[in-house]
């Protein structure tokens, strides 16, 4: 062999070193995870790679704790009622800062772009305030509430984004067949929204699941709270001995649908990350 | 009655004056083309008929009703997009129906509309289709179709053809015009294509950076184009330029003198112009006849291109004057060949320094 | 956006001549704002007039049982003299978490940034399984934080933590680490949990980046037989510097606010404590609602500055770029 060819064998087989190393980095702790929570309690210091038998002990444990199961049920009302509330105001918005130029847009987007950098804990005090004046104090209402400071302005943002690619011809034509703004929304725009809408919803979906700040902060009882905080706050007999087998249990069950959401749409959620960063 | 009258109006973009105080009389059932080079304000003009833009300046009259402030679903017009611009997600009959249920029409009134427009168009068997499985001229067909359908008193089109490939655009624009005979109402239709223009058009508004530089038949516009600008826009291959001096005036004609062709006497009222001076001379390419070279009027053959019914013939003489001349197709002329031009002076046009037509002597005019 | 030639119904933004556009026009500008009334008073009641509230709270003694009844001190909150300073400014647990936060941020940033690059760059190769790998990327990204934070603070656990464990039977420490517990590792623990979640965000963003270069400039550099990396330090490090910086930034922002994955790894430990923690260990566990909202106002004042002079820096380079 020549030292050319040498070179290209090795260089191949750096590169493909490298992808294993990285994807072992990306999946190992959660693989880890994974298999931690299948083991049973007796096995879990025991350090290992493989397990030989799957054991649900931990599964059982969460599971029939009637509060995990609930804080799963509010993580599903709070995420999916703030997907829903975002993309509806999100539509309306994205149209009117997406197809009409009117005097104060790019005012009006400054505004939405600030307060998607806002910091969560700037708020605090006073969202404390608006949520009990709105007796919404420990209830999903308020997470709902909260949630859509950081979701609201990113679904505008990134609705936005896909509505000015909507061809102008598009809308004129249906100015010409009589039809109103709101109708061209709904009737015209919006069957042709439902990829964006898509993508959008998801990415807004997993902010919503993953929140922690608010949700530990506005929630009181184990029966409120969402599926982050109630997993932050399994504890054991003392503040050193954590029931690792149970947290990993729960920390699965609660990744494995956003993975697998993940997995399947992929390639949206890229084209939505990068439609919500490229025009920032 | 959908007769059309635009007085004075103008349109602003900002500080950017797009239309100039253009003045038009459109009568009713008439196929009206506008026509010029791209950013002349066409599109713009077309759009202010629509109501997609708003008048800056001006009235615009639909019948005998000032339109400036209404819709354009209040005025009554329909307008097919250059793109076509079919709402992808409704089949064909949603799209052609989509403006009569926005107007509550009832669903009898819809269905009976829809088909009668489908089967003038031969849309019948496509009307469940999404516009996705349509070929181009089928899209076409939709996109009038939907613009039809409500039966507006004027139809525009804007350039509705320049998507569709060469053969498909004739096919195209035999239909528009069968249309036109078929429905009687007015149409309104925006192209940059001067054959098109010539082929449709009742009337047609040859424009130039916002103003109306000629309005007028095909015939008249080929004919008796008004300035050098029409005459250099319509007619292909263009028409030649040569420069010209006036030599004498009286009141039959002019003499002018033209290098390599020498002096010439030409039927037109140039008194007002002062000797000297300096005029164009304009002759279209199947005027300008080839003969064997005598004297100074020698002109060097180029090229030659056969079109299989005629010859262009590409000449160049030693002042540097570049001129194209239409012959039959048996032509002997071959490239490299040296000959003389004869003009016949019934069809010469002579422009002043201004680019504006004179006017021909009246024992002359047609 | 369109030109004059084909904008929607008129595209003056400062409206000109008598007619301010036509009926449709009109319409829909009262439309876009009708539109955008319900997203605007959203933002209102959850942002605007919060934020002012915790303005307003930083100058009281509020406390969470009596919001309602405080009354105004001024800046006591801020600074005081009282026989010696007082307030947040002379609270050195806040200048620590501060520089907690800063230091977080530029140190993690920084290794997301790089080691971002590198995955972009891998997952832009050709290769087959790509589709698959760049999966796996996504998985640490839709993680959610804490249990991100949890599975960590397991495998770095002290006594039965893989991490550990790995690292002893490579010979590269003798005795088992005490990440988390341990002040001068729990910050780097922290870190080492953030770079891994948000690495695959950066990736996505520049690997977007990468995917838009004209092949053109390559083919020219191959040519010229240019080496590899000299290329990518010439033409494609400056052509994705714009997306970087945006990468750069929404990171950056996200980890100035960081409080989740400190809380769950480190809880209120004063060595990695940040701006995030810092506030709201005040506002809701000490239930000072004043002074804790002080430090709210001061952390959403670094960030913007922060923001504004990253923007403004951002935008003096792409300009001297151009």
């Amino acid at each position: 062999m020549s030292a050319r060819a040498i070179k290209g064998a090795l260089l191949t087989l750096g590169f493909w070193l490298m992808v294993i190393v990285l994807v072992v980095y990306a999946v190992f702790p959660f693989y880890y995870a994974v298999i931690t929570s299948f083991k049973p309690s007796s096995e879990l210091f025991e350090v290992g790679y493989w397990i030989d038998h799957l054991d649900f002990s931990n599964y059982t444990a969460v599971l029939t704790q009637g509060s995990f199961l609930a804080s799963i049920r509010n993580s599903i009302i709070v995420a999916v009622s703030v997907v829903a509330i975002a993309l509806l105001l999100g539509l309306t918005a994205s149209y009117a800062l997406g197809r009409v130029r009117f005097r104060g847009r790019t005012r009006v987007m400054m505004l939405v772009l600030g307060v998607s950098m806002f910091p969560q804990v700037a708020v605090l005090s006073g969202l404390f305030e608006v949520i009990r004046t709105l007796n919404l104090y420990n209830s999903p209402g308020g997470l709902i509430l909260s949630y859509t400071i950081f979701t609201l302005p990113f679904t505008v943002w990134v609705l936005t984004t896909f509505m000015r690619q909507l061809p102008d011809e598009l809308e004129e034509a249906a100015i010409m067949d009589g039809a109103s703004p709101w109708i061209t929304l709904t009737k015209v725009f919006m069957p042709l929204m439902w990829p964006a809408m898509a993508t959008t919803g998801l990415l807004a979906f997993i902010a919503a699941w993953n929140e922690f700040l608010f949700a530990l902060t506005f929630t009181l009882t184990d029966s409120e709270r969402t599926v982050p905080v109630a997993i932050a706050l399994i504890s054991g007999g003392s503040q050193y001995e954590l029931p690792w087998g149970p947290i990993m249990a729960a920390s699965v069950i609660v990744t494995v649908p956003l993975v697998i959401l993940v997995l399947i749409f992929q390639r949206r959620i890229v084209s939505g990350l990068t439609a919500g960063a490229v025009k920032g | 009655m959908a007769s059309v009258q635009l007085d004075h109006v103008s349109k602003r973009f900002g500080s950017t004056h797009v239309i100039n105080g253009v003045s038009l009389s459109i009568e009713d059932g008439e196929f009206v083309v506008f026509v010029g080079p791209s950013g002349c304000g066409k599109s713009t003009l077309l759009r202010l008929i629509a109501g997609l833009e708003s008048i800056t300046d001006g009235d615009l009259m639909i019948g005998d009703q000032r339109v400036n402030n209404l819709t354009p679903q209040e005025r009554g017009v329909g307008m097919v997009f250059q793109s076509y611009a079919l709402y992808p997600h409704m089949s064909v009959y949603d799209n052609m129906a989509f403006g009569l249920k926005l107007e509550k029409a009832g669903k009898e009134t819809v269905a009976e509309r829809i088909n009668e427009t489908a089967r003038i168009l031969q849309l019948e068997p496509l009307l469940e289709r999404k516009p996705k499985a349509l070929s181009g001229g089928q899209r076409q067909r939709v996109a009038m179709g939907r613009a039809m359908a409500r039966e507006p008193g004027i139809l525009l089109f804007d350039e509705p053809l320049s998507n569709l490939d060469a053969s498909l655009r004739v096919q195209m624009r035999n239909e528009i015009a069968r249309l036109h005979g078929r429905l009687g109402s007015t149409m309104i239709y925006v192209t940059h294509d001067q054959v098109e223009a010539m082929t449709l058009a009742d009337k047609i508004v040859v424009l130039r950076a916002g103003h109306i530089e000629q309005v007028g038949s095909p015939r008249t516009l080929y004919e008796r184009p008004a300035s050098k600008f029409v005459a250099g826009f319509i007619g292909s291959p263009a028409m030649n330029f040569m420069a010209a001096t006036l030599v004498d005036a009286t009141d039959t004609g002019c003499r002018v003198n033209v290098p390599g062709l020498g002096d010439i006497d030409l039927p037109f009222q140039a008194r007002d112009v002062a000797r000297g001076a300096s005029l164009s001379l304009g002759i279209r390419p199947e005027h300008l006849q080839p003969g064997d070279p005598e004297g100074d009027n020698r002109f060097d053959v180029v090229n030659v291109e056969y079109l299989g019914n005629e010859c262009c013939i590409y000449l160049d003489n030693a002042t540097d004057t570049f001129l194209t001349s239409r012959v039959e197709a048996a032509t002997p002329i071959t490239r490299g060949d040296t000959v003389s031009l004869h003009l016949d002076p019934q069809h010469v046009h002579l422009f002043d320094s201004d680019e504006r037509a004179l006017a021909r002597t009246g024992a002359d005019r047609q | 956006m369109a030109s004059h030639d084909t904008a929607v119904a008129g595209n003056t933004s400062r409206p000109s001549g008598r007619e301010r556009g036509t009926r449709v026009r009109r319409r829909r500008v009262r439309a876009a704002w009708i539109f955008l009334t319900p997203m605007l008073i959203g933002l209102l009641l959850v942002a605007g007039w919060p934020l002012m509230r915790t303005f307003w709270f930083s100058m009281t003694d509020a406390s969470l049982s009596q919001m309602g009844g405080a009354s105004f001190i001024g800046l006591e909150n801020y600074l005081v003299y009282d026989d010696g300073w007082y307030g947040v400014l002379a609270d050195s647990l806040w200048w620590n978490s501060v520089w907690n936060t800063l230091y977080f941020t530029v140190v993690s940033v920084g290794c997301e940034t790089v080691l971002g690059i590198i995955v972009a760059l891998v997952l832009n190769a050709n290769f087959r399984g790509r589709t698959l790998v760049r999966a796996a990327m996504l998985i640490p990204w839709a993680i959610p934080t804490i249990v991100s934070a949890k599975m960590w603070a397991w495998m770095l656990n002290d006594q039965f933590g893989i991490i550990n464990h790995i690292l002893i039977s490579l010979g590269l420490i003798d005795m088992p680490l005490a990440w988390t517990a341990n002040a001068d590792l729990s910050m780097w623990a922290v870190i080492i949990v953030d770079v891994w979640k948000a690495t695959p965000f950066v990736a996505l963003l520049v690997l977007a980046a990468l995917q838009m270069l004209p092949s053109d400039c390559y083919e020219a550099a191959r040519v010229d037989g240019i080496h590899p990396v000299r290329v990518f330090f010439k033409v494609t490090l400056p052509l994705i510097t714009p997306a970087l910086l945006v990468a750069v930034i929404f990171r950056a922002l996200d980890a100035l606010r960081v409080f989740d994955v400190i809380y769950v790894l480190t809880s209120n430990a004063s060595s990695t404590m940040t701006m995030s923690v810092y506030a709201r260990q005040q506002l809701v566990e000490f239930q000072d609602v004043g002074y804790g909202s002080a430090a709210s106002t001061l952390l959403f004042l670094i960030i913007a500055l922060i923001t504004v002079a990253y923007l403004y820096l951002g935008r003096r380079q792409l300009g001297g770029d151009s």
